[in-house]
């Protein structure tokens, strides 16, 4: 389905990525008596646990593309943004990207004590915005997330907010920059129903100025209605590559069945 | 996350050979995504993160104290009370000398100054294990982390540094030209430190129990490192052979901590330093600097990974 004119901008030449867990959680960290219960019941166990998430997808992506993701929870969707956006460690196969892919995401680098004022400065920074940019873009930012509508809440510390007010400030200082290659991971599901519209209005200039659009959703109208392409990963394979239109209905299809596979029922019964 | 979903589906569209896709990103000069950059790259890259580092060390420093009701008063009263504590138990109580003139001095200011590598060290353990979401959400050198922790730590060490003028100025020590010394000495202990902390990054992100570890190390090399007396006076006591006690010596903690107090307190003297300190202690910080950023670079793109 690609014609030779179009340029690449993405390429996955036949990824696999794992991860090793420590005692059921990175970092080791964890109750003392629940370490007790692994040393008691569990001292046979490896010391570390292999999770293969990704297992050999390939796919090339072109300009212009808005390319949605799908799959069942835990199907290594994510694992894949990350690879492209180079943060993942890939453990075989490569990845090739036009310019510096980036995560639409910058939750990580906030911390609730301190104002939304100050995290939209770090959240600019570590996204690698200088300071003039953020000074310029402040304003911006600021009115976009609407918190301000109210009263001056960008002066108080993050963890006062609502939770709704939290996702709008995140969304909007992520979105404040401009990328070659664009990742969402279901930023679309937050704040009400005016600001989602709005972060859709956002998505699409995004979508304008860079090249390709990854968007990760488990909402299926999300991803018909601003992806024309869409890949389907099922326990870390690609199912299925084409229209979004004809991806989704085939994945609506395979979640409808009932079935032996139930994904949840593992996870609930730990 | 589980994997233990087996495809119902058959594969609806094999992938394309391997080699097509490598010479087709080759042939539209594609890069590989999350590859390495060269040292000189990489140097460069981080210095454009500089103002990244300084925020993130000053938004860790401020959020620390911003549940308390005194808020940043915290930063100052902390070193206080900790310098508070030591008098009143080595001053008052124990009446502890070692054989030191100016014993509380001597104490405080080997503890803060031991403090600031201890800690910048400790942090390096959790710099990339205790940030992996930061990691693997945003693109930028991961030496920018430890880099950052380690200037928290010096942050926090001038807040102690200005309790530690107070403290001096109780016990008689006023400020004369030889504590502008005290600037040259921290930069290479800050040098060294740093260095330290990037090294024990890496180890710690392949190896998160290093951090549990750490205290313990850390606890030995500060009883080597004279933090609470003096190794001179051990070297007379003819209790350790020689070698012992010039290892001692000049072990880079104990070398800053002593250059600290030179500049400091007056009665401690040059002859209580041991010979070419300043080489050392130059030495030192260029060693473990140049070396733990070098060693940290070497497995930068492996970082994130479980």
């Amino acid at each position: 389905m690609a014609e030779p004119t179009r340029t690449p901008t993405v390429v996955a030449d036949g990824v696999h990525i794992t991860y090793t867990v420590h005692g059921g959680r990175p970092g080791g960290r964890g109750a003392a008596t629940a370490a007790l219960g692994r040393m008691l019941h569990r001292r046979k166990a490896p010391a570390g646990r292999e999770v293969h998430a990704v297992k050999g997808v390939s796919f090339v992506a072109y300009r212009g593309e808005a390319i949605g993701l799908i799959g069942s929870n835990g199907s290594g969707k994510s694992s894949l943004l990350k690879a492209v956006a180079g943060v993942q460690p890939v453990d075989r196969g490569r990845i090739y990207t036009h310019g510096q892919p980036s995560l639409l995401g910058v939750n990580a680098a906030l911390m609730s004590d301190l104002t939304g004022e100050r995290n939209v400065i770090l959240g600019g920074l570590a996204m690698g915005m200088s300071r003039t940019e953020i000074r310029e873009r402040y304003d911006g930012i600021v009115d976009f997330s609407g918190i301000n509508e109210k009263d001056d809440a960008i002066s108080r510390p993050m963890r006062t907010y609502s939770s709704g007010m939290g996702a709008r400030l995140r969304f909007s200082i992520a979105a404040a920059k401009s990328h070659d290659v664009l990742l969402i991971d279901e930023a679309l599901s937050t704040g009400d129903a005016r600001f989602r519209r709005r972060s859709q209005q956002r998505i699409d200039e995004l979508r304008a100025e860079a090249g390709t659009v990854f968007l990760v959703s488990h909402s299926n109208s999300t991803i018909t209605e601003t992806c024309e392409r869409a890949l389907w990963l099922e326990a870390g394979t690609l199912l299925m590559d084409g229209p979004a239109k004809e991806v989704v209905a085939a994945y609506e299809e395979f979640t409808a069945k009932p079935g032996p596979k139930k994904p949840n029922q593992r996870d609930i019964a730990v | 996350m589980t994997t233990t979903l087996a495809p119902a589906v058959p594969q609806q569209q094999a992938p394309p050979a391997a080699e097509d896709l490598a010479a087709l990103a080759r042939r539209h000069g594609l890069s590989v995504s999350g590859a390495r950059p060269s040292l000189p790259v990489y140097v460069r890259e981080l210095w454009s993160r500089r103002d990244f580092i300084t925020a993130f060390a000053t938004a860790r420093l401020t959020s620390q104290f911003s549940q308390a009701r005194l808020g940043q008063v915290w930063q100052v009263m902390t070193p206080l009370l900790n310098a508070a504590v030591y008098y009143l138990i080595f001053g008052i109580v124990m009446n502890a000398k070692n054989g030191v003139p100016d014993y509380v001095p001597f104490l405080i200011t080997g503890i803060f100054v031991w403090t600031f590598t201890a800690n910048t060290v400790q942090a390096g353990t959790r710099a990339i294990s205790g940030n992996l979401g930061l990691v693997r959400a945003l693109h930028f050198p991961r030496a920018s982390l430890p880099i950052s922790l380690a200037f928290q730590q010096l942050q926090q060490l001038l807040f102690s540094l200005a309790a530690l003028v107070v403290m001096l100025a109780c016990f008689g020590e006023f400020p004369t030209w030889s504590w502008l010394l005290a600037v040259p000495a921290l930069f290479l202990q800050s040098l060294f430190s740093t260095g330290v902390a990037l090294v024990l990054a890496r180890l710690a992100a392949r190896t998160p129990d290093i951090s549990q570890l750490m205290p313990f190390v850390l606890r030995t090399w500060m009883y080597a490192s004279g933090a609470m007396f003096s190794i001179q006076n051990l070297a007379g006591s003819g209790r350790f052979p020689e070698a012992v006690v010039i290892a001692l010596q000049y072990n880079p903690a104990a070398l800053y901590i002593d250059l600290m107090r030179f500049a400091l307190i007056r009665s401690f003297t040059a002859a209580q330093l041991p010979p070419h300190v300043w080489a050392l202690a130059a030495g030192w910080a260029v060693l473990a600097f140049a070396g733990g950023f070098i060693w940290f670079w070497k497995a930068e793109e492996t970082y994130g990974r479980g």
